[in-house]
């Protein structure tokens, strides 16, 4: 319903501009130098007084009345509803919507309401919901189109000849400018706040340090008791996250120790010896590389390279796990390398031709100039190449799922099975889960860890480079 | 003075100078090979990856359909929707596969076409209705797994015409077979050879129930704890029951190997041969050089063929380690010289949304999915992002409210992925109510993603415009928006263009926060709108990846060889725009 209101308002937009426009070359009587904006900046006048207001309302409308309208329902219901916890009523609204939508196979997709008494609320409330989303939306067609004529009369009397109408439309596109650059600010809050808030959920649930120093993590096994309320000396034993750090450790690990030499080494090449041509074809190449989607390459982790890992493990005589920390590592270093490799060819690129030459002229061979001069001077900017491919291995997310285990085992040994943050966080979300539990707030702390360890990576690299870079200039 | 009578040691020191000289430049060598050899490891990589993807892709694209006498008379053309086409395709089954009469043998020939040929041959009928009304040969698809064995892929098998004739006893049932030469040789000691590596296979467990049960007997022994000892006490039982089974069946193997002349019996461990001959196909179960015993799978016509008539067919991987029976193999190979079996384009996996199985699954649900994510993804990041570059590097005052905007961007630009969708979970979906699984939604968080991208390379292309261009805009009297909208802005737009596909590209290939926001859901149908249920190719990639079946796993490697080929189109959009409108102030 909402989609059409915007597609009409859009068109609404395109009418008006266009009234809007021949209204002010009419006024001119064709002369448009007597009009003090061109008649464009007229149409978007009165385009922006008919529809904007109008927008807005919707906007907000949409956002707001579905909220009001549940809250309405389980007032209405609420003596019948009383004895139902959390997961149960998320359950009975999801019926209620898929009664009220009314499409054919509604009642096959009905889950909770089988049973009896249940079904016949949820039938008489999904009736209520279709009543009060179909007067909704007739008062907002109502509204919305009251704004627009209003908009639209107001706005149509405003078009004169000395009417400085490209001021304002110009100031309007100001103002959309800057708020399209708010929505940076208003995605980081948005993050912020929402990890913070499930976090501090969770923490009621689970004390802090338990989650962050325990030894011990099986979410799968936590247990709800009746009416929502968790045995919090359960749920403090099962969410420690100490395993799930060493394994993302562990993972990381394995991961940089493949990417940084190569990287570095394939950078180095790059910048000091390879010839144009060699450049030309291989670092696009590279790119293909840094462009393949991540769950392509914890496909190739799954299929080829944790069975191989296993095989030579087994031909060596170790016993290999098939979803070792090894595999999935291994590939998340391959898939860093091109990352490490721009990141650092750019480093060494900006290093001045002078400290090269000057270095040439002592005698010094290319290898020694890069080894005791380039490297030394880039040394700051790789630094924090590498702490950046850390944040990007620490967030990776598809290898670890598809290649890494489920178990948290707290082991060093890279041909064990591990888990990591990411991994727990996509078990713990996917899937039918009712939002209160304890399991899914977990993963919001999780994702605040990460968010948060991401974050210090970042500006630490940032800082690395502002605090130690040579200035040649 | 300086000494110059001091020739030993000068020429010592040039001695070592270039002894120096040498290591120094074998290292500068070593050094610039190891640069080199990097390159190449990760060149190396892709290459890996890209074949393994292709090579398990491939067979993927093409499917075989089995063409059965489908009798459709009492289908009428106007109502093509109302036969009963699964009875009619059991009875075409029957029909091509007399030979599999009974009971065990009709389920057989069942289950070596798709279950889903039934609805596959009535959408068939529905779009020609010719086919209706009459008896004609059509194709359906086979199951999954005959189809792996017709490419290759399972139950690997060797071919040969030996150089004798070859009598049998009878032409159903069980038989004798008798053949002039001793050809079953070869085939006898690949049997002897997979005897052994059984018994080196007990060999090793045994040696590890030897451990637990050493290490049982010492709980036994040390342990005070009575309810361990009790324990232990039992499972020392155990074991060592199992343990003299174990040995036992390892005497036997070990005797059966060493007998070079016994009779074999081949059972489900054993490699399989079969025997096509006279017109039918004879399956071995007991095998000597000259002669062997043998369960008829196909009736024969003849009893005798001469040499060069009749062949062999062995199959090395054991009969219970394969989801193909012998069995099986023998009809499909039957159908395939009957002419029934024909190789075409996979349609289904073109045209059709998720399924169960394997052989009805296909890709376009998840591509209309993602045509739709990435529709609203574009929508919205597309002018979001270019107001956001236009207003930073345009028209910002240098103050602290940009600073933290410009501060914000670069480092959104770093969260992981999984963050947005975890965003996407709480705010879109819990907080704003709007469905799971809609492609709106995934569409919004990869919008939000994709941001930082578009607003960094969008800066990048307007700070590439000289400020003559601007200059001379508002020399002429244009207000400081019209300066940019209509000047600045056009000559940016290459760039920016190419740094939104770049953005979108990586939308397409992000999992992980539409994992978050319910993207996986099994959708069968295809989507019709954004607020539909969807899920979008790389989450169809990850699902299929889970599935055992090994189908699926070309289908997942299929699948990915269209998301790759989508990625490389657009990437060589964006290298075009750039090379087309690249221009050098």
């Amino acid at each position: 319903m909402v989609l059409y209101i915007l597609g009409m308002l859009f068109v609404i937009a395109l009418a008006t501009f266009f009234v809007g426009r021949s209204r002010a070359i009419s006024i001119a009587g064709n002369d448009i130098s007597l009009l003090h904006s061109r008649p464009t900046y007229h149409g978007g006048f009165l385009a922006i007084f008919s529809v904007v207001p109008a927008f807005v309302l919707t906007l907000f409308w949409s956002a707001l009345s579905g909220r009001y309208i549940t809250n309405s329902i389980l007032d209405r219901f609420s003596p019948q509803l009383a004895n139902m916890d959390v997961p149960q009523l998320q359950a009975f609204l999801r019926d209620v919507r898929t009664l009220a939508g009314n499409t054919d196979n509604a009642a096959s997709k009905v889950i909770l309401s089988t049973r009896g008494d249940v079904k016949e609320i949820a039938q008489n409330a999904a009736e209520l919901y279709a009543s009060q989303v179909s007067s909704s939306n007739t008062w907002l067609i109502a509204l919305a189109g009251l704004l627009v004529l209003v908009g639209f009369i107001y706005g149509f009397s405003q078009i004169k000849t000395v009417k400085r109408n490209r001021h304002f439309v110009e100031k309007f596109i100001m103002v959309i400018l800057v708020i399209c650059s708010a929505v940076a600010i208003f995605t980081t809050i948005g993050i912020v706040f929402s990890l913070i808030f499930e976090s501090i959920r969770f923490f009621q649930k689970v004390p802090f340090f338990d989650f962050l120093f325990g030894y011990h993590w099986s979410p799968q096994s936590a247990f709800e008791g009746a009416g929502g309320t968790s045995l919090s000396d359960d749920n403090s034993r099962i969410f420690g996250a100490i395993p799930l750090f060493t394994g993302t450790f562990l993972i990381t690990f394995i991961a940089i120790s493949i990417a940084a030499p190569l990287g570095l080494m394939s950078a180095i090449y790059m910048s000091d010896y390879a010839g144009s041509k060699f450049r030309a074809i291989a670092k696009p190449v590279m790119e293909i590389l840094a462009g393949i989607p991540t769950v392509v390459y914890g496909f190739f982790a799954a299929l080829t390279v944790a069975p191989a890992i296993r095989g030579w493990g087994e031909s060596l005589g170790l016993s290999v796990s098939s979803e070792s920390a090894l595999a999935a590592g291994v590939v998340m270093g391959i898939m860093i390398i091109p990352f490490v490799m721009s990141l650092s060819d750019d480093v060494i690129n900006s290093v001045p031709q002078s400290l090269r030459d000057g270095s040439y002229a002592m005698g010094a061979t290319k290898s020694e100039t890069i080894r005791r001069v380039i490297l030394p001077a880039a040394l700051p900017g790789i630094v924090s190449a590498l702490l950046l491919a850390i944040s990007r291995a620490v967030g990776e997310t598809m290898i670890v799922v598809m290649a890494a285990g489920l178990a948290a085992n707290l082991t060093i040994n890279p041909l064990e099975a591990v888990t990591t943050v990411t991994v727990q966080i996509v078990t713990l979300l996917v899937g039918d889960q009712e939002f209160d539990s304890a399991k899914t707030l977990a993963a919001f702390a999780l994702g605040l860890v990460l968010f948060v360890i991401t974050l210090c990576l970042n500006v630490i690299a940032l800082r690395v480079v502002q605090k130690y870079r040579e200035q040649y200039d | 003075m300086t000494d110059v009578t001091n020739t030993p040691v000068q020429s010592a020191d040039l001695m070592h100078r270039r002894v120096l000289q040498k290591s120094r430049y074998a290292s500068e060598s070593r050094f610039k090979f190891l640069g080199l050899g990097a390159i190449f490891v990760s060149l190396g990589f892709l290459f890996l990856l890209l074949t393994t993807v292709v090579g398990s892709g491939v067979p993927a694209f093409t499917y075989n359909y089995v063409k059965l006498p489908v009798d459709l008379t009492k289908v009428s053309p106007e109502a093509p929707q109302e036969g009963n086409y699964s009875k009619q395709v059991k009875a075409a089954i029957a029909e091509a596969m007399p030979y599999l009469s009974d009971r065990k043998g009709k389920r057989l020939a069942r289950g070596l076409v798709s279950g889903g040929a039934a609805i596959d041959l009535r959408n068939e009928v529905i779009d020609n209705t010719d086919l209706a009304g009459q008896k004609s040969d059509i194709g359906v698809p086979v199951s999954d797994f005959a189809d792996l064995y017709l490419k290759g892929l399972t139950a690997k098998s060797l071919l040969s015409s030996p150089e004798a004739g070859i009598t049998v006893s009878g032409v159903e049932g069980i038989i004798d077979i008798t053949l002039e030469s001793n050809v079953f040789d070869g085939f006898l000691k690949r049997v002897k050879d997979n005897i052994s590596s059984q018994a080196s296979r007990l060999n090793t467990r045994m040696a590890n129930l030897q451990l637990s049960l050493e290490n049982q007997r010492e709980i036994v022994a040390v342990s005070e704890n009575p309810l361990a000892v009790e324990s232990a006490k039992k499972f020392v039982e155990v074991l060592e029951t199992q343990l003299a089974g174990f040995k036992s069946k390892y005497d036997t193997l070990i005797a059966r190997r060493d007998n070079s002349a016994s009779r074999e019996m081949l059972d489900t461990s054993m490699p399989s041969l079969l025997l096509k001959t006279g017109g039918g196909v004879v399956k071995v179960i007991e095998v000597e050089g000259m002669s062997a015993k043998g369960e008829v799978i196909i009736p024969l016509l003849e009893k005798a063929s001469v040499a060069g008539q009749w062949q062999m067919q062995e199959i090395l991987e054991a009969e219970e380690d394969r989801k193909f029976s012998d069995k099986e193999v023998a009809v499909i190979d039957r159908l395939v010289e009957e002419g029934r079996i024909e190789n075409r384009i996979n349609t289904i996996f073109f045209t059709k949304g998720a399924s169960r199985e394997p052989e009805l699954a296909g890709v376009w649900g998840a591509v209309v999915g993602s045509f739709f994510t990435m529709l609203i993804t574009l929508g919205l990041s597309f002018p979001l992002g270019v107001a956001a570059a236009i207003y930073l590097e345009e028209f910002a005052p240098k103050n602290k409210l940009t600073s933290i905007i410009e501060v914000n961007i670069n480092n959104l630009a770093a969260v992981p992925s999984i963050v947005f969708g975890l965003l996407g979970l709480a705010v879109f979906l819990n907080f704003f109510e709007l469905p799971r699984s809609a492609p709106l939604v995934g569409g919004m968080v990869l919008a939000l993603m994709t941001l930082p991208t578009i607003i960094i390379a969008s800066r990048a292309a307007l700070k590439a415009v000289p400020p003559s261009i601007r200059e001379a805009a508002l020399g002429v009297g244009a207000s400081k928006i019209q300066a940019v909208f209509h000047h600045v802005l056009p000559l940016a737009m290459p760039g920016i263009l190419t740094g939104t596909i770049i953005g979108m590209a990586q939308a397409l290939g992000e999992t992980a926060p539409l994992l978050m926001i319910g993207m996986v859901a099994f959708v069968v149908d295809i989507p019709a709108g954004i607020l539909d249920p969807a899920t979008v190719l790389p989450v169809q990639i990850y699902m299929w990846a889970d599935f055992p079946e090994p189908g699926f796993q070309q289908k997942t490697a299929a699948a990915i060889m269209v998301l790759l080929g989508f990625l490389i189109l657009m990437n060589a959009i964006a290298v075009l725009l750039r090379k087309r409108f690249e221009r050098r102030w």
